[in-house]
């Protein structure tokens, strides 16, 4: 049941004897289990969020070598969740942060930095080495790859995900069970649903879930218990509720279904709809827009962010209609007035735009490019971006 | 037949912020209908083109995804309770 096999089963010094007593006092993990523990390969990909309490737990129970895959660098913003990096970590790659920190923790563990990111030319080469591969993408493209690649090599994939106050945790292609296309076919287009850059995240949220992660990763090295598979575990933090979804084994799933179409990893910006150039609006820039209004022009301001922004600050004179609003409101709009659309960075805006269009809304619309932040960078500096 | 349309917080702004909302409907294709005429900012999250649930919105009566009973022609009761589970990505900057 373990994904170790007996043979690579390495000692415990005396020191990792008592540094991991408490585990082998569980007759469930016990001196065996700890053994697997030291041996497994295990890659996180993705030192955000869900990956930062997964490293350090998995460190912590002993896992022997733990490869992490991230480009990215430390911010500032990530540090209200992302708990393996600290204030003096901001600027450094994420993997070498989390390296420090993992080394500090646990200088038995074997850390492999990925400074890279996850693409289809090298993610066979970095996956086959591990025994498990845990999920802690943010994006749609890198956990399609991750997923495919996953079911290529046949290698458990312990997925997590979350948005705002809601979490999925599942653990995919083990055992045969169910994987990330037999529950979403495809993803959502671009701009389609909002992303926690615009939606926000509670900081305590990918902990949980990434901790969920880590219990089931540790259940698939040790063996035993009831795993994720076939089961997807929704996770509300506001409410405080767990609930369990059924999760079948798609027969006419793509890649792991009956009769796969998918036999090699594909390009999966094209898959997400990240090459398509969506359909072009008009736009105007803070500075233009500040000219208009300063000689007067007659223009109807659309404010589409939600009541929470417009608290951080109101556009002055701009009519507010939320994004999830625009097509229901469409009857509040002057089409003999020209309409500039505001949100925060230029996204839900153009989108709006978009939905009038399709609409059937004939009056002229611009889209204020790089919404209120480039207003509070270019125009307005007293105001803050966020 | 009073169905309630449970929403996930993704797509709740476009549902009147709402939690949930109760429509009439026999099937679960005809309640979603009701759904989205209701809030018509939602339907093209729910429904392509084509009028066919999106490939990653999944809908559930109970613990059972309706793709493995009979798709949107699954019947529902009185009183069932429809979760909608779209996919859900947190962190990129893509919007
Ligand atoms: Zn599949």
């Amino acid at each position: 049941m373990s994904v170790i096999p007996r043979k690579r089963l390495v000692e415990l010094s005396a020191q990792e004897i008592s540094r991991y007593s408490r585990h082998l006092l569980l007759p469930e993990v016990s001196i065996e289990g700890q053994k697997r523990l030291k041996a497994a390969k295990v890659l996180i990909v993705g030192v955000g969020g869900l990956g930062s309490p997964l490293a350090l737990y998995l460190a912590a129970a002993g896992v022997g070598t733990i490869g992490l895959v991230d480009y990215d660098v430390v911010e500032e913003s990530n540090l209200q969740r992302q708990i393996i990096h600290g204030t003096k970590d901001v600027g450094r790659p994420k993997t070498a942060s989390a390296r420090d920190c993992i080394r500090g923790l646990n200088p038995n563990v074997d850390v492999i930095a990925h400074n890279t990111n996850l693409t289809s030319q090298n993610a066979l080469d970095i996956l086959h080495n591990y025994d498990v591969v845990v999920d802690g993408t943010d994006n749609y493209q890198t956990r399609y790859l991750v997923n495919d690649a996953c079911v290529l090599l046949q290698i458990p994939n312990v997925y997590g995900s979350i948005f705002q106050f809601e979490g999925q945790a599942t653990v995919f292609n083990a055992e045969n069970g169910p994987c990330y296309r037999c529950l979403y076919p495809a993803p959502p287009p671009p701009g389609l649903v909002p992303s926690c850059a615009e939606g926000g995240v509670v900081g305590v949220l990918p902990g949980i879930v990434g901790c969920i992660q880590a219990c089931e990763t540790i259940k698939l090295i040790v063996g035993g218990g009831a795993g994720l598979s076939g089961r997807l575990l929704l996770f509300d933090a506001w409410r405080m509720k767990f609930r369990e979804l059924k999760l079948e084994k798609d027969p006419e799933c793509p890649i792991c279904g009956e009769h796969p179409t998918i036999e090699e990893l594909i390009d999966y910006e094209q898959f997400c709809g990240l090459r398509q150039d969506e359909e072009p609006v008009d736009n105007i820039t803070a500075v233009d827009l500040k000219k208009r209004l300063d000689q007067g022009d007659e223009l109807q301001l659309i404010d589409v962010r939600e009541m929470h922004e417009r608290a951080v600050f109101s556009f002055e004179g701009a009519k507010p209609i939320p994004f999830g609003q625009i097509a229901q409101r469409t009857a509040e709009l002057n089409p003999s007035v020209e309409a500039v659309f505001i949100c925060k960075v230029g996204k839900r805006s153009a989108h709006a735009i978009r939905v009038l269009r399709e609409a059937g809304y004939t009056g002229k619309m611009l889209n204020l490019q790089d919404g209120t932040n480039a207003w509070a960078r270019d125009v307005d500096t007293s105001l803050p971006q966020y | 037949m009073a169905v309630t349309i449970l929403i996930p917080t993704a797509l709740r702004v476009f549902a009147g912020v709402q939690a949930e909302v109760t429509v009439e409907g026999d099937t679960a294709g005809r309640a979603i209908e009701a759904f989205a005429d209701k809030f018509p900012d939602i339907r093209q999250h729910l429904f392509d083109e084509n009028n066919a649930l999106r490939s990653f919105v999944n809908v559930y009566i109970g613990e059972k995804n309706i793709k493995t009973v009979n798709g949107l022609d699954t019947p529902v009761r009185d009183g069932d309770a429809l979760m909608l589970v779209p996919a859900i990505a947190g962190g990129t900057g893509a919007i």
